[in-house]
């Protein structure tokens, strides 16, 4: 759709070409950030203050995505160690110097804003791998997938240690990705995977007793109902009881009446789930796919191996986020703690995830750019 | 970089990405389609099952309960009422320094230490937003030093509660009976459900025996509740159906006459309509204040009434026994009539005292030289013993124990209260079960005069004075008159219940005894003629009688100024008027009150003058 020239797709079109903006993305994520206050009324309990606080977030994460759809994927694969080395820094700082939120250690004070590097790593270790990879022959060598792999896991552990597993999963994950996209080899995959079952225990070994907690929850809610189980036993309740259609908008009576547990953050997608009701929910589900396989197409259009890995690396770590907490309300995922993106009430995922659609905005639409 | 690094295929890279990226689209499109069937699963499949928890979650049931009925005498003058009782409810959230508060409310009204430690368990364990009692039933003046200072107390609060009052103080505790707080007992005896939402339950007389009826059907709504447990709206409502209103055949003027009465002495009074057993007036003295109870007595005050030596808390008409002494000489002169064992105009001379033959031990009469020549209209009026010594000789233990049986002695009468004892009819087999004994003769002329084994309850004298005077019809004494409509207009009178009656060969007989009865009031010679019978503008018929409380040696005098208070003679009076077309019955028990004449029977002349004089018929 961007093949047409300015003259013939109008002024409009010109402005967003400008500002490398692509319109596909933006609608997309313009409508489930609309569809997102929708519901944040609601669930907020009709609190406009909540409201004008996530607006004002909204607009501090835009700018940046205005931002970073300007820098060119060419600066951002130079920056892309310093940037790295930066933030696994910072999350040292963190380990020494944060402050204490909640039982974790996330939190850095900058006087000015209080930030969580954590966030910061979930576009700083897809930059880093992707510019490992960007210049290497693919597939990639075993001691190259190790390198790469360990490039992942020592920021992956500093934010585990926090704790933090959803973070940490996550930047796991988006580190990765890259590794399958670019093309690791079937054989050293599935090594990895038998190396993984083996580590399993080890891992659960090194879990934080909240941590395993909830994954027994997760595996039968019922046995404690009034403590870990309660989420997602009333989480379920909400989802269920809004049916096809749903309750109706303000009419959720879980949510309303406060039985559902972080109904404005964590489990947003309850809410929206118990008054909208399955026809709503695969309204939203097609959106989200819609802002992922664009992602993944811009991915596959991009013209240098860094943009497509990173391309397909954002796109994936959205796809997670997604699941990851769609999976944890309705059952089939522990309870993690991850938000749903752009719906959930809160500063920092909000940001870091507009910045990544900032720079795939920027991948496609600097790719004109670059020689062939 | 690695020195033999191969050069990058650009065309194969590209393939090779594309791959991937169809595979994880395809990973992708896949796990989505797993949340989707998780909903579907969710939202479609379980939908009502989830709808139900929902359901439960918002939703709770709340009890209303039922008012209690209300109690009524004859006439329609409340008798138990449900009022309004003030309670200092403390809001917690609403309560900036909870100490303070307390160190405050604490001069402002007299605060115990034992309230505010209750007041602190039942903190526990409750919402903030839920008021909690501190200070139950305030008074009048409680209230209204709070009402001025409320403003200086957030959190707060004066609440209203209903609670069971009586009016009538202690002139009806023996009848009515109170609510109290349901124990631990009555939980397990009662259906829960019903009283879910009510805290008192009746606890004596007819409170207790009515309980039923006066406690109605509880309702209940449904109301919205948030996590919290706070409520929000009322969804749906079963309003409570009250309890019912009871009438009691009972006239307070009458009861507060009866009490005056006794005028300060431990006794009991039960006047009785002897056509269709309705009780007039049932009276115990001493008594209490029910009202003591409704709130919860503290223990000092019911360990003052327990250990009372007076015993106001025993109800004498119902549970007291007591020898019913010469007040049955007309049964047992009746049951010699039946045998054949006398006649009506056969003469006997009673001596002093009485021998049975080949036994040295004399059986004394109430009077030092006897009677002299005596029919059994002389033996009633005049009262002697020496005529039913030598009648209850010849007609024998069973006979006469069998005869006494058919008026109810020894049995419940089944009066609508509760604590009724049976009283006791000796016999052969009574005692061989009891005491493993044999009769002896000797004891078949002690229990002729109401004395030795024989024991009756003031309500069973009163029951057997209403049967002598309808002539052998016997009917059930009852207190409730009948029951109000749901409406609360409709009086439903409840049916009187006659008994088996007692029937006598030759209908002269009820004459041969009745017609001393009159004596005994009416005649110069009568037992109760000087204290009571002389002026009587009404036919009186009537019997005293006085009981020992304990024994004394055949050779031994009685002497009331000499026997300490509380082992003087008991005073008993039975009787009925007019004695031609009866109305009233009653029985008198003056304990310890020495005799029968002097002293229970003028209790009952101002009982009946009241009656028949300044009450309509």
């Amino acid at each position: 759709m961007l093949n047409g020239t300015a003259e013939e797709h109008g002024l409009g079109r010109a402005i967003v070409r400008a500002l490398h903006l692509d319109l596909l993305l933006l609608g997309g994520v313009a409508l489930l950030l609309a569809m997102g206050f929708v519901v944040l009324y609601s669930a907020s309990g009709e609190n406009l203050d909540t409201l004008y606080r996530q607006g004002v977030r909204v607009g501090i994460a835009f700018t940046i995505l205005m931002v970073m759809a300007q820098i060119s994927a060419h600066h951002l694969r130079q920056w892309s160690p310093w940037v790295y080395a930066a933030g696994v820094l910072l999350l040292l700082a963190v380990m020494f110097f944060g402050e204490v939120g909640k039982g974790a250690q996330r939190w850095l004070d900058l006087g000015v804003v209080r930030f969580q590097p954590s966030e910061f790593m979930k576009i700083a270790v897809p930059m880093v791998v992707a510019w490992y990879f960007a210049d290497r022959p693919l597939p990639p060598r075993f001691v190259e997938v190790v390198a790469a792999g360990l490039l992942v896991l020592v920021p992956s552990v500093l934010i585990a240690k926090q704790p933090d597993l959803g973070t940490a999963l996550l930047v796991a994950g988006s580190g990765l990705v890259i590794i399958f996209l670019a093309g690791v080899r079937w054989r050293i995959l599935m090594g990895l995977g038998a190396l993984a079952m083996v580590a399993a225990p080890v891992l659960w070994h090194f879990m934080q007793d909240y941590q395993r907690r909830r994954v027994l929850t997760l595996l039968n809610p019922e046995s404690d109902p009034l403590g870990a189980g309660y989420h997602i036993i009333q989480s379920k309740i909400a989802i269920g009881s809004g049916g096809l259609y749903g309750k109706g908008w303000l009419n959720g009576t879980q949510s309303q009446l406060e039985f559902l547990p972080e109904r404005s953050t964590d489990f947003i997608f309850a809410v929206y789930a118990e008054e909208f009701g399955l026809m709503g929910i695969l309204l939203l589900l097609a959106l989200y796919l819609l802002v992922i396989l664009r992602g993944l197409t811009i991915a596959l259009r991009a013209q240098d191996t860094y943009s497509r890995l990173l391309a397909g690396s954002l796109s994936f770590t959205f796809f997670v986020y997604v699941f990851v907490n769609t999976g944890m309300v309705v059952g089939l995922l522990p309870v993690v703690g991850v938000p749903l993106p752009l719906f959930s009430y809160g500063g920092t995922s909000m940001v870091t995830l507009m910045a990544a659609f900032g720079i795939l905005m920027s991948i496609n639409s600097h790719r004109r750019l670059l020689a062939r | 970089m690695s020195s033999r690094q191969p050069i990058k295929n650009h065309h194969l890279e590209q393939r090779l990405f594309l791959a991937r990226v169809i595979t994880l689209g395809v990973i992708i499109v896949l796990l989505f389609g797993l949340v989707g069937v998780r909903l579907t699963q969710l939202q479609v499949l379980n939908h009502s099952h989830f709808s139900t928890l929902s359901q439960s979650n918002r939703v709770r049931l709340e009890a209303l309960p039922p008012p209690r009925g209300l109690i009524y005498d004859r006439n329609g003058v409340v008798l138990a009422e449900n009022r309004p009782a003030y309670q200092l409810e403390v809001t917690l959230e609403q309560v900036e320094n909870l100490q303070d508060t307390l160190d405050r409310l604490s001069a402002l009204l007299d605060l115990e230490s034992a309230e505010i430690e209750r007041f602190r368990r039942s903190l526990r364990g409750k919402r903030p937003f839920q008021a909690v009692p501190l200070k139950l039933n305030l008074t009048d003046e409680e209230l209204a030093n709070f009402a001025v200072n409320r403003h200086l107390f957030p959190g707060v609060d004066v609440q209203a509660r209903v609670a069971r009052h009586y009016p009538h103080g202690d002139a009806l505790a023996h009848v009515i009976g109170y609510v109290g707080r349901i124990d631990e007992r009555e939980l397990a005896r009662i259906d829960t459900r019903r009283y879910a939402g009510t805290s008192h339950i009746g606890k004596l007389g007819i409170e207790r025996y009515y309980e039923d009826q006066l406690h109605g059907q509880v309702g209940f709504q449904k109301v919205e509740v948030n996590a919290q447990g706070r409520m929000l709206r009322v969804l749906e409502r079963e309003p409570p159906a009250p309890g019912r209103d009871l009438v009691l055949s009972l006239d307070v003027r009458l009861q507060a006459v009866a009490q005056e009465a006794l005028d300060g002495m431990a006794g009991a009074i039960v006047a009785m309509d002897p056509r269709n057993g309705e009780v007039l007036a049932m009276v115990s003295m001493p008594t209490f204040d029910p009202n003591l109870f409704v709130h919860g007595i503290p223990a000092r005050t019911f360990q003052e009434l327990r250990n009372n030596r007076r015993q106001p808390l025993f109800n004498r008409a119902l549970s007291g026994q007591y020898p019913p002494g010469s007040t049955l000489k007309m049964l047992v002169g009746l049951a010699g009539l039946e045998h054949g064992v006398i006649r009506a105009d056969r003469q006997m001379f009673a001596a002093g005292y009485y021998t049975l033959p080949n036994d040295t031990r004399r059986y004394r009469d109430w009077r030092r030289y006897g009677h002299g020549w005596v029919d059994l209209d002389k033996a009633i009026t005049q009262s002697s013993d020496v005529y039913f010594y030598d009648m209850s000789y010849r007609l024998g233990i069973d006979r006469m124990s069998e005869f006494l049986g058919r008026f109810g002695v020894g049995e419940a009468t089944g009066i609508d209260s509760t604590g009724e004892r049976r009283g006791l009819l000796p016999s052969r087999e009574w005692k061989r079960g009891a005491q493993g004994m044999p009769w002896f003769p000797g004891e078949t002329l002690i229990t002729a005069i109401g004395q030795g084994y024989m024991l009756a309850t003031p309500m069973q004298m009163a029951s057997i004075s209403s049967t002598l005077a309808m002539r052998g019809q016997r009917v059930r004494p009852h207190l409730l008159r009948g029951m109000l409509g749901e409406d609360g207009e409709e009086l439903h009178v409840a049916e009187p219940e006659f008994l088996s009656p007692v029937q006598v060969s030759r209908a002269e007989h009820w004459g041969q005894v009745l017609t001393p009865m009159e004596h005994v009031m009416h005649r110069s010679n009568g037992t109760a003629y000087q204290s009571a019978g002389r002026d009587a503008p009404y036919r009186i018929a009537g019997k005293t009688g006085t009981s020992q409380v304990f024994g004394l040696a055949d050779d031994e005098e009685y002497d009331e100024a000499t026997v300490a208070k509380h082992l003087r003679d008991h005073a008993l009076f039975i009787g009925f008027a007019p004695a031609d077309e009866p109305r009233i019955a009653i029985a008198v028990l003056v304990e310890n009150g020495g005799s029968g004449g002097r002293v229970a029977a003028p209790v009952a002349r101002k009982v009946m003058d009241y009656f028949m004089l300044e009450m309509t018929p």
